[in-house]
């Protein structure tokens, strides 16, 4: 392989590596604190483009910024992600795993349901929020597009650590799933810090949704499942429940898959799914998951 | 200061707390002890919110705690050491302590200083995960994160669980010593004869009920404590 296709290989794989660690931040954040795999959550990324699709023209109409419309997706997943918890989840919550599970499911497949009544099931083009050109560094092209799609994935991910190590909220957000009794002692609202981490998995997927979108323009109403699936797996392969654990993840099944298409394209995705199990195979509880069993 | 009245509390059909009275005078040291399953813990989780009661009246001063938010209830200045411990083993030493400051972050570096003047072990290991603590190192944790709450009362539960005798001796001169600092002090015990000593009055419970109530030193002497709890 050459240097220059190595390269690009490279930061292709982290580019698709970074959104997948966002999305799998969001599924690791809520697991972290509730114990629940929220199976809806891949569909954000398809409320996030859908809202990208359909405010980047009045934004451009008015004359304001498009990018304001990145903060419209953002505002909006994080109102559907607060509604959704408090108005399906939460209700069966003391229910156990598997209604909350069954339940996830089902706002899963009624979120691409009502997205395809709303908006229908034809794929639509988005406008990119920008689009920079290709330079050529040192012999090899480089794409300012995924330059900065992964430096977006880094910054929110630099700033969701910050915020957990640094906050009063994000230090919450850190205890109530290492000790919920405690938490309460101390003064902490779970049930407030548990409707702020959905705010923030959607906001982070929003953002996700931009990245994609950036790469591949196309929105439809099931956009989100195979996204969110893959960044499940890849939070899981991290270590399901630790933040740093999503984003190596995600930015390893992103490298895997991408390095995978370049030697066998037809396989990749059989490949890719076969090494994750290999894995998982030897490390169970995920690359950084302690082996440690449920609390009781 | 603290007054519980015909208090009721049960899991599912099992009745864990039937009708139970007591109060603790502002600094004193009131003690609860009795067998295991005898419904101690309960009832300091039910004063902190974390059970719900059925029936029955907790005051803290003017506050009537069973219409209080749990996570409110430190603001009024009561904290819960609870049985366990329960520190935050993947955070620092010195994070839960901050986490102790939680509802009021009012002159937190100096709490912390007091806190870290009295276990000096806490300090050496401020930088540490509180998971790697020893047992002893993780109640004396435990005990710092409640005062860093600058509390007026603690309710503390089975402070000595689990901790060699030169550590229970520790840890109750430690009690003692906050106690006599002027905070008010529920503690909950399986080492009866230990809690006996420190304490002013102490309730017996059995099986969900409080059998004895009395002056500590007389329940010390009393025949049937000593029998069922002192191994006398």
């Amino acid at each position: 392989m050459t240097f220059s296709l190595f390269f690009q290989s490279l930061i292709n794989g982290l580019n698709q590596g970074a959104i997948y660690a966002l999305i799998a931040l969001g599924y690791t954040m809520v697991y972290g604190i509730i114990r629940m795999i929220n199976f809806a959550h891949g569909d954000f990324i398809m409320i996030g483009a859908y809202t990208m699709f359909y405010t980047i023209p009045l934004m451009a109409n008015a004359g304001m910024p498009v990018w304001l419309s990145v903060l419209a997706a953002i505002i909006v997943c994080s109102v559907v992600g607060v509604v959704v918890e408090v108005i399906a989840y939460k209700p069966v919550r003391q229910a156990g795993s598997m209604s909350a599970l069954i339940t996830a499911l089902a706002m899963s497949l009624f979120l691409e349901n009502l997205a395809m009544v709303l908006f229908g099931a034809k794929p639509q083009n988005v406008q990119k929020i920008f689009d920079l050109p290709t330079i050529n560094f040192l012999g090899v092209a480089l794409p300012l597009n995924v330059i900065l799609t992964i430096l977006i994935g880094v910054i929110m991910m630099a700033g969701l650590q910050i915020f957990i190590k640094k906050t009063k909220i994000g230090k919450a957000m850190r205890s109530v799933p290492q000790d919920r009794d405690a938490s309460i002692l101390v003064g902490i609202n779970v049930n407030r810090v548990i409707t702020i981490t959905f705010a923030i998995g959607s906001a982070l997927a929003a953002v996700a949704a931009l990245m994609y979108c950036t790469k591949y323009p196309r929105v439809t109403n099931d956009m989100g499942s195979m996204m969110g699936l893959k960044a499940f797996i890849a939070a899981v392969l991290g270590g399901i429940g630790i933040i740093p654990g999503a984003m190596l993840g995600g930015i390893l099944v992103g490298l895997i898959e991408i390095f995978v298409k370049l030697f066998a394209p037809g396989w990749y995705e059989a490949i890719t799914y076969a090494i994750l199990i290999v894995i998982l195979l030897v490390k169970p509880s995920g690359i950084l998951g302690k082996n440690v069993g449920e609390k009781v | 200061m603290l007054e519980i009245s015909n208090l009721s509390v049960s899991y599912g059909a099992i009745h864990a707390i039937h009708n139970v009275s007591l109060k603790v005078n502002r600094g004193e040291i009131v003690s609860l002890i009795g067998a295991n399953g005898a419904g101690k813990t309960t009832i300091l989780r039910t004063i902190s919110g974390l059970k719900k009661a059925d029936e029955g009246e907790i005051r803290f001063e003017q506050t009537d705690l069973r219409k209080t938010e749990p996570s409110k209830i430190i603001r009024l200045k009561l904290a819960h050491v609870p049985e366990g411990r329960h520190i935050f083993p993947q955070m620092t030493v010195e994070e839960n302590l901050e986490m102790g400051a939680f509802a009021d972050q009012k002159d937190m570096s100096a709490t912390m200083e007091d806190v870290y003047n009295r276990f000096s072990r806490l300090k050496e290991r401020k930088r540490q995960l509180a998971g790697t603590l020893s047992g002893g190192e993780q109640q004396m944790l435990a005990v710092g994160r409640a005062l860093m709450a600058k509390p007026k009362m603690i309710l503390m539960d089975e402070p000595s669980m689990g901790l060699s005798p030169l550590l229970v001796k520790e840890i109750f001169s430690i009690i003692k010593e906050v106690n006599q600092n002027g905070i008010t002090i529920l503690l909950v015990e399986q080492n009866a004869k230990m809690a006996l000593s420190i304490s002013n009055r102490a309730y017996v419970m059995e099986t969900g009920k409080i059998s004895m109530e009395g002056n500590a030193g007389e329940l010390l002497k009393d025949v049937r404590v000593k029998k069922a709890y002192l191994g006398q």
